[in-house]
């Protein structure tokens, strides 16, 4: 008998932590709202990861230094409650569980990635907790009816559309032959896609359409073929490690293409592993620091840039700002709701048409931001060996004219 | 598209030579994993981890200014003592258990090892750049970095220079009756301990001259070590064990064999294509044995 008692009151107390943790960590206490996001602080995603939180942090920091949130008279502050996902999108859907269930967040933050974006999606839908994600751009994720997810980027189907209009454009007006290679990865195929569409449309024709392993780290056969059929357009995408290797091989075995178009690529990265032999390729990018975007919180693009490097002792990727650009979407959906109940912020959130530092956001009913274009910047390097991203496109913010057809290397 | 190899045929010599280049220097694993299969009975699942690891290192001379190429030299060296520490603090005591507990244990130096590097230089992809051109074939038609030829010759004296170790010194000769018979080994006085201790060390070795060539031809990534064990445990399973020659002849064999599933099946089939033959070949081999088996009846 005492045994069962002793057990009896272990549970209970036990129970009782649970409920009273469980009380502290409810959406808004006191002054707080609390949102919660898994990010990806190790695994093969930690660096992005990283870039992903750093930029919640620096928009926190600073709505809450600007005097918050404003919801029903009361001024709230904004705080975060962060998991590693390891990169894992199975670990990502059990901490949005545990979020939401256990830690009682009723608001939550995206993760890194489409995959973990994919996988976290369907949590946060079960249970009505709106999403506002920065840093999953794959079209499934808009396809699937979702209401409760909104994504402050523009989807990848549209990372590389407007090189090839700019391609066509060259080309006055006619079609041009493309190659495309393409990792097996669900964002990458989702570039591809949007390629595809483009190329239909602008009458162009695909001549080479390689898709490459995840692990992939050589592109000689594909390039062999681009060197053979001489396209007027490489198109890559396969994260860094396939902008990496495309600008080594293309250097090594000489390919001559006129223009080459690929994502993930950054001039103070490429350049760093590459030197110049990364000049001339143009990089599809959600975000600029040169872009002339305004608003009242990290004021426009390069106060922006300057902020985040203060803070953080390096240049913000567009990761980083995305990141920042979904505090500031909070934070406007809470205040127009002037409510916490999720549905009224749901609502607000697709009623949210604003400028930020990043670019206009305007929901489509798929929870994808249509209003902001992708940009296109080309790598410029000075005679020293310093090279820069120029945004070339869209014509609104180039900095500078785009180089083309690029140089072949027997003249470089 | 697909036929594009046989419009312009000179692909195939590009083709041919990409496949053996690159076939070498899997084989330079390969010779390593198939050479510790062989005396320890041991299937290493960190081999490709000890390959990134090796190329870490080449990648570090390289920041700091040294040209990676010494990393040839350097990474063997240091890999050597980390794989004899890997095996005094883990395999020495799994050595003489069944296959399938030394998988486990591998497996999961693997998963550490990834982390650990991951922790240590982080999840960007790097390379080494060795400023070393590109040599041009044909007219300018067929185009060999000469980086991949650099890793291919350093795989093949390395191979060579391991080859006549193993005959001609003492413990490569400990070595070789180790992996003949182990218990009689013992009884005639060698130390199979240290010959197991040895074997590892040179595997991790070799493992780091292919790292630091692989940091130099293309790139490097924490998690990017587990192809390069599967790719390695195919060679040695074509080649068969204990069968060095064949050991080069199957690498070079499936380089080719790859790059010319790429021009005919298409991109996405490449790797796939690799295992279907992998998957061919157990099927033949097994035919054959039993076989055999009926007509020794």
């Amino acid at each position: 008998m005492k045994i069962k008692n002793l057990i009896i009151t272990f549970v209970s107390a036990i129970a009782l932590l649970i409920s009273t943790s469980a009380i502290s960590f409810a959406k808004v206490v006191g002054d707080k709202i609390i949102l919660g996001a898994a990010v990806s602080l190790t695994g093969k995603y930690s660096s992005n990861g990283v870039h992903t939180q750093n930029g919640y942090n620096m928009a926190v920091d600073r709505i809450n230094d600007m005097g918050g949130v404003k919801v029903g008279g009361k001024t709230y502050k904004f705080e975060i409650i962060y998991y590693d996902d390891e990169s894992n999108p199975k670990r990502a859907a059990q901490l949005a569980e545990r979020l939401i269930s256990q830690d009682g967040v009723e608001f939550m933050l995206g993760p890194y990635s489409s995959g973990l974006t994919k996988a976290m999606a369907p949590v946060t839908e079960k249970y009505g907790v709106p999403m506002v994600e920065a840093n999953g751009a794959s079209r499934s994720l808009f396809t699937k009816g979702y209401k409760y997810l909104f994504a402050v980027l523009a989807p990848a189907n549209l990372y590389l559309d407007v090189a090839i209009r700019t391609a066509v454009e060259l080309n006055g007006g006619k079609g041009v032959n493309i190659a495309m290679a393409f990792e097996q990865d669900a964002f990458s195929q989702d570039v591809r896609l949007g390629i595809v569409d483009a190329a239909e449309d602008t009458g162009s024709k695909i001549v080479i359409d390689d898709k490459l392993p995840k692990e992939l780290n050589d592109m000689a056969a594909t390039l062999a073929k681009v060197k053979a059929v001489k396209p007027d357009v490489l198109v890559v995408s396969g994260h860094t490690k396939g902008a990496l290797t495309a600008i080594r091989q293309i250097a090594e075995m000489k390919v001559d293409v006129p223009m080459l178009a690929m994502t993930h690529c950054d001039a103070a990265k490429l350049s760093k592993q590459h030197g110049k032999n990364a000049q001339y390729a143009l990089c599809a990018s959600q975000w600029h620091k040169t872009l002339t975007y305004k608003d009242d919180f990290f004021t426009d693009g390069m106060t922006y840039d300057a902020d985040f490097t203060k803070m953080f002792d390096y240049a913000p990727p567009y990761q980083a700002a995305e990141s920042s650009a979904a505090l500031l979407v909070f934070k406007d959906a809470f205040e127009r709701a002037n409510s916490f109940d999720q549905k009224k912020v749901r609502d607000a959130l697709a009623a949210t048409d604003m400028q930020t530092f990043y670019g206009n956001i305007k929901f489509a009913p798929g929870g994808q931001n249509v209003s902001k274009p992708m940009v296109l910047f080309q790598v410029i390097c000075d005679s020293s060996g310093k090279c820069e991203n120029k945004v070339v496109a869209p014509l609104k913010w180039a900095s500078a004219k785009l180089i083309h057809p690029v140089p072949k290397w027997s003249e470089r | 598209m697909d036929l594009l190899i046989f419009k312009a045929p000179i692909l195939i010599v590009q083709a041919s030579m990409d496949g053996i280049l690159l076939g070498i220097l899997f084989a330079l694993i390969a010779y390593g994993m198939a050479l510790q299969w062989g005396v320890m009975n041991i299937i290493n699942i960190a081999q490709g981890d000890l390959v990134i690891l090796g190329g870490y290192i080449a990648y570090f001379m390289y920041l700091y200014g040294i040209h990676p190429a010494w990393g040839v030299i350097v990474s063997p060296i240091i890999m050597y003592f980390v794989g004899i520490g890997i095996y005094k603090l883990v395999i020495n005591k799994v050595v003489d258990r069944d296959l399938f507990i030394s998988i486990l244990a591998t497996f999961g130096i693997s998963i550490l090892f990834m982390q650990l590097m991951n922790f240590a230089f982080g999840a960007d992809v790097v390379l080494a750049n060795s400023g070393y051109g590109t040599t041009m074939l044909f007219n300018n038609s067929v185009v060999l970095p000469n980086s991949k030829i650099f890793a291919a010759i350093i795989s093949i004296i390395f191979a060579i220079g391991l080859v006549i170790y193993m005959k001609k010194s003492k413990l490569g000769r400990a070595i070789r009756a180790t992996a003949q018979n182990a218990r009689a080994a013992k009884i005639l006085g060698v130390d199979t301990e240290k010959v197991y201790a040895a074997t590892f060390g040179i595997n991790a070795a070799l493992c780091g001259v292919a790292g630091a060539l692989i940091s130099i031809t293309f790139t490097i990534h924490p998690y990017m070590g587990l192809p390069y064990t599967i790719r390695s445990f195919m060679i040695v399973i074509v080649a068969g064990l204990g069968n060095l020659p064949g050991v080069a002849i199957s690498g070079m064999g499936l380089g080719v064999f790859e790059e010319f599933a790429d021009y005919i099946l298409g991109t996405e089939f490449r790797i796939g294509s690799v295992f279907l033959l992998l998957v061919l070949i157990l099927v033949y081999r097994r035919f054959k044995l039993s076989r055999k088996r009926e007509y020794l009846k």
